[in-house]
């Protein structure tokens, strides 16, 4: 059941000129959120902006075992991720949430593999820590425009996630896409138990449910679509998913995602 | 002071008068887990039509100052699957359900207000005849006075069921469409439905909307629906339900004011889902403060009278 909550900034990091990671003291919300779910952001309550803005719950803080908050990536490119870049300590930033449907975890454990690009890291912390608790080996593939745009690589290493980096300066890893490592992988790891996990531009969602498919893995990609309200209200955020043997049908990405199974998505 | 904030609407008995806007609370359900659907006035579900539809393809909507386009399209699941698998929970919870029913033509309306009027658990029926963002119907007979005296009649002679026409603003004189719906036997009208309205990306020059245009609502649109819901009233004696960018208790007080018996909240629900009882605790403060035993003893009761400039000394 979501909370509205009105949750203090504790912190906000400046990651580059674009990027910030941004600290609320929600604590509900992060004690009850899941891998892959996300929030409903407004900050002030004026007019502009009207709507709220989802962003995926990024990292959940903990003292010990108490859970104090929850942080969140973003990338100023509108209103709300301006002002989030801006939001500074005691500013209050209200949040909806956890909504939509997680990422599932797979059993049994074998292999996980992450794909993200650029914002789309967000879900993958909090993913990378349920998947190793459980015993999972983690590979996260990570690609961006440059390598000053790939953040949180220590963060992942001390987890013992392995790290596959791509740029498309080639200032960091493999110059080019991230599916392309992706893809060299995936060639060589027949036999292996694996599941891919995808967040990023929806592009790069395509092409990994592509290329899993075309080395029969399954996929689980979460998408972002221009949401209105988040609970399922408005049927804004729709995405095609296939239904019978040819048919397709536009679902709610708030309530029946934001994750699907990649084979689902109807790509255009 | 207690304070009766019934409102009637026909035969149909209103808890209070705040209802859920169409199309900007799913089926009800969706909210179920976030507010207790019996105490709001009324929930207008999202239009339907005989069918289920697609919609339109994304991106259907856009934020404008103040508010936002929409063009859905209608997705739907069609009135069938609705009774089977969304009205029995709506009943569960003690929905006020209201009906928002869309037709192509005007045999679809009379068609869907039977099939309606059968179903256990049907507050009353709201006719689109306001949808914006559809070519076929709808539109065209509320944008024409005897298209919406035409088929307010046939649905009148369909159902017993109290029925409230939802008008567009998108009309040079929407109290004329008031009287109409009166003459033709409705029980009250709605108004508004959204402004047409368009957004464009100067740098790509696209339009933001799949659909090219769409529909205004929000804060932005408020002024104008608290006029037109005043034009409706002094227009004529049928109940006037108001809705356009109402935020707040004192916004819904506006509409009842300027002449409105019950409000609609739709866009709101978007930014905060847990207005509702924000909203019906301060209507009720607010009429505690005025001394109006009745919620309905509001409507109508804006003052123009030229007033004597008073000495305050503070
Ligand atoms: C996303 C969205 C979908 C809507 N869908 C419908 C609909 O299905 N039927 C209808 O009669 N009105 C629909 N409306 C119009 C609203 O019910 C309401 O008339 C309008 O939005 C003005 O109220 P507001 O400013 O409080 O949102 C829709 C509005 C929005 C924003």
């Amino acid at each position: 059941m979501p909370v509205d909550v009105e949750a203090r900034v504790i912190a906000n990091t400046r990651l580059s000129p674009d990027y910030n990671v941004i600290s609320l003291a929600a604590p509900a919300i992060a004690a009850a959120a899941a891998p892959g779910q996300f929030v409903m952001v407004k900050l002030g309550h004026g007019s502009t902006p009207l709507l709220r803005r989802p962003f995926s719950v990024f990292e959940v803080l903990r003292t010990g075992r108490t859970v104090n908050g929850l942080t969140l990536l973003s990338k100023r490119i509108g209103v709300t991720t301006q002002m989030l870049f801006d939001a500074v300590e005691g500013d209050v930033v209200s949040c909806l949430g956890p909504l939509g449907r997680p990422y599932a975890t797979i059993d049994p454990p074998a292999e996980a593999w992450m794909v993200a690009g650029g914002v789309g890291l967000a879900p993958f912390a909090t993913l990378a820590e349920a998947l190793c608790a459980r015993g999972t080996s983690v590979t996260l593939f990570y690609g961006a425009r440059t390598g000053r745009e790939l953040f949180y690589l220590d963060w992942f290493r001390e987890r013992g996630v392995r790290l596959v980096l791509a740029t498309e300066d080639g200032s960091l890893g493999d110059r080019g896409r991230v599916t392309q490592p992706l893809e060299r992988e995936l060639q060589a790891a027949a036999g292996r138990d694996l599941m891919v996990y995808a967040c990023g531009p929806e592009p790069m969602l395509a092409a990994v449910a592509r290329v899993a498919a075309t080395y029969h893995r399954a996929s689980q990609v979460s998408v972002e679509r221009v949401m209105g309200c988040g609970l399922g209200g408005c049927y804004s955020c729709v995405i095609p998913v296939r239904q019978d043997p040819t048919g397709r049908h536009y679902v709610r990405s708030c309530i029946a995602g934001p994750v699907f199974a990649g084979a689902d998505v109807v790509w255009e | 002071m207690p304070c009766d904030l019934t409102v009637q609407i026909g035969t149909l008995t209103l808890g209070n008068p705040v209802i859920a806007a169409s199309g900007c609370f799913g089926y009800g359900v969706e909210y179920a887990d976030v507010v207790d659907l019996s105490l709001l006035g009324g929930v207008a579900v999202k239009g339907l039509f005989l069918a289920e539809r697609e919609g339109h393809p994304p991106q259907r909507i856009v934020e404008t100052p103040a508010g936002m386009l929409n063009a859905i399209g209608l997705q739907g699941i069609g009135v069938h699957r609705f009774i089977r698998e969304k009205l029995p929970e709506l009943r569960e919870r003690r929905a006020t359900v209201i009906v928002n029913i869309c037709g192509s033509t005007l045999d679809e309306y009379v068609e869907l207000a039977r099939i309606l009027s059968d179903a256990d658990g049907v507050g009353a029926l709201e006719l689109n005849i306001s949808c914006p963002n559809i070519k076929e119907g709808g539109i065209t007979f509320g944008c024409s006075l005897n298209g919406t005296f035409d088929v307010v009649s046939a649905v009148r002679k369909a159902t017993r069921l109290p029925i409230i026409p939802k008008l567009t603003p998108n009309v040079t004189d929407v109290a004329s469409f008031a009287r109409a719906s009166e003459e033709a036997g409705a029980d009250a009208v709605s108004l508004v439905n959204t402004f047409l309205a368009m957004a464009i990306d100067v740098e790509t020059r696209r339009p933001k909307l799949s659909n090219i245009v769409g529909g205004l609502s929000g804060p932005a649109i408020r002024p104008i629906a608290v006029r037109m819901v005043y034009e409706c009233r002094r227009a004529g004696k049928i109940p006037v339900v108001g809705m356009g960018g109402i935020a707040s208790a004192a916004d819904a007080i506006e509409f009842m004011i300027a002449g409105a018996y019950a409000v609609q909240v739709g866009t709101a629900n978007f930014v905060d889902p847990f207005i509702w009882t924000w909203l019906v605790d301060g209507i009720r403060d607010y009429l505690q403060r005025h001394g109006i035993a009745r919620v309905r003893d509001l409507t109508g009761t804006l003052d123009t009278t030229a007033r004597e400039k008073e000495w305050t000394s503070s």
